[in-house]
C-alpha cells in the first residue's frame, strides 16, 4: 500500500483504517506482533490484518468485528493526529480543482501544518509531480517527513524548514501552482510569484478572517496576479430519516371521509380511515440536516500569475 | 521555464477557451475562421504564437492584437462627492447620444477612449462618490472595451462555463461539486476507473484530467453511445484515450449474469444513433436539450465543437451532390470500412467486459439523469473492496431510497449523503461583502466505501459495529413524537 497505489492485501508496515462504525474509525500501523486495542476487543497483527484483504471484515477478541480499510488522503484528513488546525476535505477539493492540479503538477505549499493538504496534493500530482512545502516549526516539519516516509510518499515531496515569508519556497520558476495557509499571506505572495513558472500558474491563499482576505488581495494586485476571486464553500450533511407526522384529528372523518386530503390506499393509513385518521401517521423519508454545522472554516482567495 | 513554454503557446488546431470578465467559451484554434463571442466577431490567426492567458483587444476588421499595459490616465487630482443628495436622475447626465457614441464607434476608436469620453460628457461624474465613479469607469468598460483572454482548457474552466452556460447539459452538476467527486472518490493516476455518467462528457474530461493518462476508465453508457463533446474540449493527448474503454449499460445484466456475448450486438443502427446523440450535443445556436424537462431559457451560441467530430458527422449525414454521385463506388469501400469499424468496436468491448469481469475497479463514479439506485446496485458489483464510490443526483430524494436500498444490500459503508455551497465575494477596500448572487443548487452526492460483502450472515446477526452506524436512538425519537 501507499497514499498514492491502491493495494490488495494488507502488509506489514502499512498504515491502515480501522472502522468500527459511524463516523468512528483511527488509523494503524500494521506491524507484525502488535496488538490493537479497541471496544470490541483485541486485533492481532499477525493473524487478524497482515495477508487479508483489505475492505476485509475483522473479528476482535469480543466477539465484535471492524473493517480494515486501505488508507486515502481522505481517511487520512480525518484521523491524523491533529498538531495543528487542518484543513478538511470540502476545502481541499476546490482548491485541488481550482489550482488545476493533475499528474505531473509542481505545487507549492506553506505551512505543511498536520500534513492534511499535503496527502491530497501529493496524491493528486503522482507519479510524476512534485510538493514543495515549507514549515517553520521544526518539530513539525520532522513528522510530516516522518510521516511521508511511512506513507510510501516521500520520492514526492520536500520538506523544507524555514519561514516562507523570509525565505520563499527555497525554489524559483518551478511551480505550476503556490498553496498558503499562514497567518500573514500578503507577506509571502512576492516569494509565490518567484516560485511559479515564468509564463504562469495558480495561488490559492486561505485565511479565517476578512481583513487577512482584504491585505492578501491588495497583495495579489500589487504583484500583479490577475482573476482574483474570493470564495467559501460550506459543506451539509444530511441523515437519511424515516419521519412519521402525525394526522391532526379536525373532528371531520365523521362527517365526511373524503376530504382528509391524503389517499386511503395509502398503506401507512389501512383500514377504515375514520378510526385510523384519529391516531393516523404518514411515514416519508428524509435527509435531515445536522443539528450542528461548520459554518465558516476560511475564505480562499485564487489567482492567476500570467 | 524554457520546457515549459512550448506547450504554453496557442498552436493551430488547439482545443481553447475564450474568456471576457467570467463568461468563457469553448473553441478550436483554426486559421480564418470567424468566431462570434460576446456580440463580438474576430479571427483567431494572430493569436497562434502566442502564450496562453494573453489577453487580446478586437480591432476592426475581427483582427487580434496583444492589449498592451496601459498605465491608468489617473493621475490628474480626482474630484468626487461624498453622497448622492444633489444627483438627480433626469436621464439627461449623459450629453453623448445613442448616435454620438455609435459614430465613435464606427470610426474605429478604441473602447478606452469612447470610456473617457463619456466620463467626460457625464454631467454627474464629478458629483459621485469615489466608489461611485469607480463603479461607472468598470461597467463602461465592461461594455466598449473590446477585449478577450484566451485560455488553456481545464476542469476548473470548463466545469464553471457549462455550469454557467449549458446547466442542463450536466444535470446542474455545479463545479464545486465535481470537485467534490474527485477527491471523495479518490480519483488519482493510476486507478482503474468505472465512469457512467450523462453530463456531456464533463464528468468524464473531469476524471481522465486528475488520472493523466495513467490507468484506465471504462465509461458506462445509456443508447448508442457514449457523449463526449464536453471531454473533446479538454483537447487532451491522443495516449490518453488509449486506456479509455466503453461498455453499454443495456449489456450490463448480461455481463453480470454471465451471458454476454458481442454476437448479440447490432451495430450498425446503434452507430447511428451515436452520430445522432453526439451532433445534438455538439451543435451550435440550435441546442435545445431533449432530455430537459424543466423550462431552461435557451441559451445562446455555447460550445464550439472539436472539428475532427464534426467532421465526421458531416461525412455521414451529409447528402449533396458530390456525395450521390460517388455513392456507388464509395459503397464497396464503406462496407469494408464498416466491417473493420464494427470488429475494432468488438475488439474493444470484449476488453472492456474482460476489464468489468474482473470485479477490481478502484472506484465508481456516478452522474447520470437516471434513477441513481438500480445502476449503483449493478455497477458496484464491478468494484473491489475498499475502494470509494460516488453517486451524484440533481435532486436529493432519489438519493434517499439509494442510501437505502444499499443499506439493505450491504457492503458499503461510510455512507454520506452531502451538498456543498458556494458563496462568492466582492474583496475591495472599504466595500467586501458576499456577492449578492449565490447558485440556489449545484446538487447531491451519496458517497460511501466498499467492503467484502459477506454473504453467510444475514443483518440480524451483526454486531455492534452496525447498530452504531445507524442513528437509531435518534430515529425513534423523531418517530416518537408526543401526542
Amino acid at each position: 500500500m501507499s497514499f498514492v497505489e491502491y493495494g490488495d492485501t494488507i502488509k506489514d508496515g502499512d498504515t491502515a483504517i480501522v472502522f468500527l462504525g459511524h463516523e468512528s474509525m483511527f488509523p494503524v500501523k500494521v506491524q507484525h506482533g502488535t496488538v490493537t486495542q479497541t471496544k470490541y476487543g483485541v486485533i492481532r497483527h499477525s493473524t487478524d490484518l497482515i495477508g487479508k484483504k483489505y475492505g476485509s471484515k475483522v473479528t476482535c477478541s469480543k466477539g465484535g468485528w471492524v473493517f480494515i480499510l486501505h488508507p486515502t488522503p481522505e481517511l487520512w484528513t480525518m484521523n491524523l493526529p491533529h498538531r495543528t488546525q487542518i484543513l478538511y476535505s470540502t476545502d481541499i477539493s476546490i482548491i485541488t480543482m481550482m489550482l488545476e492540479l493533475k499528474p505531473g503538477s509542481i505545487v507549492c505549499e506553506s505551512g505543511t501544518g498536520s500534513g492534511s493538504l499535503s496527502h491530497a496534493l501529493i496524491r493528486t500530482v503522482a507519479p510524476t509531480g512534485h510538493l514543495y512545502t515549507v514549515e517553520f516549526h521544526q518539530q513539525r516539519a520532522e513528522k510530516a517527513r516522518e510521516e511521508f516516509r511511512e506513507h510510501g510518499v516521500e520520492h514526492l515531496v520536500t520538506v523544507t524548514n524555514q519561514d516562507v515569508c523570509k525565505n520563499g519556497f527555497g525554489v524559483s520558476n518551478i511551480a505550476d501552482a503556490v498553496f498558503l495557509d499562514i497567518p500573514s499571506p500578503w507577506e509571502a505572495i512576492g516569494h509565490a510569484k518567484s516560485a511559479l513558472k515564468a509564463e504562469g500558474g495558480r495561488i490559492c491563499s486561505f485565511s479565517p478572517c476578512i481583513e487577512q482576505v482584504q491585505r492578501t488581495c491588495l497583495a495579489m494586485e500589487e504583484y500583479g496576479f490577475t482573476e482574483i476571486n474570493t470564495l467559501e464553500i460550506l459543506l451539509r450533511v444530511y441523515n437519511v430519516r424515516t419521519i412519521s407526522l402525525q394526522i391532526p384529528d379536525l373532528g371531520k372523518a365523521a362527517e365526511d371521509n373524503s376530504s382528509t386530503g391524503f389517499d386511503s390506499s395509502n398503506p401507512s393509513l389501512p383500514g377504515s380511515p375514520c378510526a385510523n385518521l384519529q391516531q393516523g401517521t404518514v411515514q416519508f423519508k428524509s435527509g435531515v440536516p445536522l443539528r450542528e454545522v461548520v459554518g465558516h472554516t476560511g475564505y480562499l482567495t485564487f489567482a492567476t500569475k500570467s | 521555464a524554457m520546457e515549459g513554454g512550448l506547450s504554453a503557446r496557442i498552436r493551430e488546431g488547439d482545443c481553447a477557451v475564450l474568456k471576457r470578465d467570467e463568461v468563457f467559451k469553448a473553441v478550436s484554434v483554426l486559421r480564418r475562421r470567424k468566431i462570434i463571442f460576446e456580440k463580438q466577431w474576430f479571427y483567431l490567426d494572430n493569436a497562434i504564437g502566442h502564450i496562453y492567458g494573453t489577453t487580446f483587444e478586437v480591432t476592426s476588421g475581427g483582427n487580434l492584437q496583444p492589449k498592451q499595459e496601459v498605465e491608468e490616465t489617473t493621475t490628474e487630482t480626482k474630484e468626487a462627492g461624498t453622497d448622492n443628495r444633489n444627483i438627480v436622475d433626469d436621464g439627461k447626465s449623459q450629453k453623448l447620444t445613442h448616435d454620438d457614441i455609435k459614430a465613435l464607434k464606427d470610426k474605429g476608436i478604441k473602447g478606452q477612449e469612447i470610456v473617457q469620453q463619456l466620463i467626460e460628457n457625464s454631467t454627474t461624474f464629478r458629483d459621485k462618490t469615489e466608489f461611485a465613479q469607480d463603479k461607472y469607469i468598470k461597467k463602461k468598460k465592461k461594455k466598449y472595451e473590446a477585449v478577450i483572454t484566451i485560455v488553456k482548457p481545464s476542469t476548473r474552466i470548463l466545469s464553471t462555463m457549462y455550469y454557467a452556460r449549458e446547466p442542463g447539459k450536466i444535470n446542474h452538476l455545479r463545479y464545486d461539486t465535481l470537485a467534490q467527486m474527485l477527491t471523495l472518490g479518490n480519483i488519482h493516476a493510476g486507478n482503474k476507473m468505472i465512469v457512467m455518467e450523462t453530463c456531456a462528457g464533463l464528468v468524464l474530461g473531469a476524471v481522465m484530467e486528475r488520472m493523466g493518462g495513467y490507468g484506465s476508465i471504462i465509461q458506462m453508457y445509456p443508447g448508442g453511445g457514449p457523449v463526449r463533446a464536453a471531454t473533446s474540449c479538454f483537447g487532451f493527448p491522443k495516449p490518453f484515450f488509449d486506456n479509455l474503454h466503453e461498455f453499454p449499460l443495456s449489456k450490463v445484466q448480461s455481463l453480470l449474469s454471465g451471458t454476454f456475448t458481442t454476437e448479440t450486438l447490432p451495430a450498425d443502427p446503434e452507430e447511428n444513433a451515436l452520430v445522432e446523440e453526439e451532433s445534438n450535443g455538439l451543435t451550435e445556436e440550435k441546442q435545445t436539450s431533449l432530455q430537459e424537462t424543466e423550462e431552461e431559457p435557451t441559451t445562446e451560441a455555447a460550445m464550439e465543437i472539436n472539428p475532427t467530430e464534426e467532421q465526421d458527422t458531416i461525412d455521414i449525414n451529409a447528402e449533396d451532390v458530390e456525395f450521390k454521385e460517388n455513392k456507388e463506388k464509395e459503397n464497396k469501400e464503406n462496407v469494408r470500412e464498416k466491417q473493420i469499424k464494427q470488429w475494432e468496436r468488438r475488439k474493444k468491448l470484449l476488453e472492456a467486459a474482460a476489464l468489468l469481469r474482473e470485479k477490481n475497479a478502484d472506484g465508481l463514479i456516478i452522474a447520470s439523469k437516471f434513477h441513481p439506485t438500480p445502476l449503483l446496485l449493478s455497477l458496484l458489483e464491478f468494484v473491489a473492496p475498499s475502494r470509494p464510490f460516488v453517486v451524484y443526483c440533481q435532486y436529493k430524494e432519489p438519493l434517499l431510497e439509494c442510501y437505502t436500498k444499499l443499506r439493505e444490500r450491504g457492503g458499503v459503508i461510510n455512507l454520506k449523503l452531502s451538498e456543498t455551497w458556494l458563496r462568492n465575494y466582492q474583496v475591495l477596500p472599504d466595500r467586501s461583502h458576499p456577492k449578492l448572487t449565490m447558485s440556489g443548487g449545484g446538487g447531491y452526492l451519496l458517497s460511501g466505501i466498499t467492503v467484502i460483502l459477506d454473504k453467510g450472515k444475514s443483518d440480524s446477526s451483526n454486531s455492534e459495529a452496525l447498530k452504531v452506524e445507524e442513528p437509531s436512538s435518534k430515529r425513534c425519537r423523531l418517530q416518537d413524537l408526543p401526542c
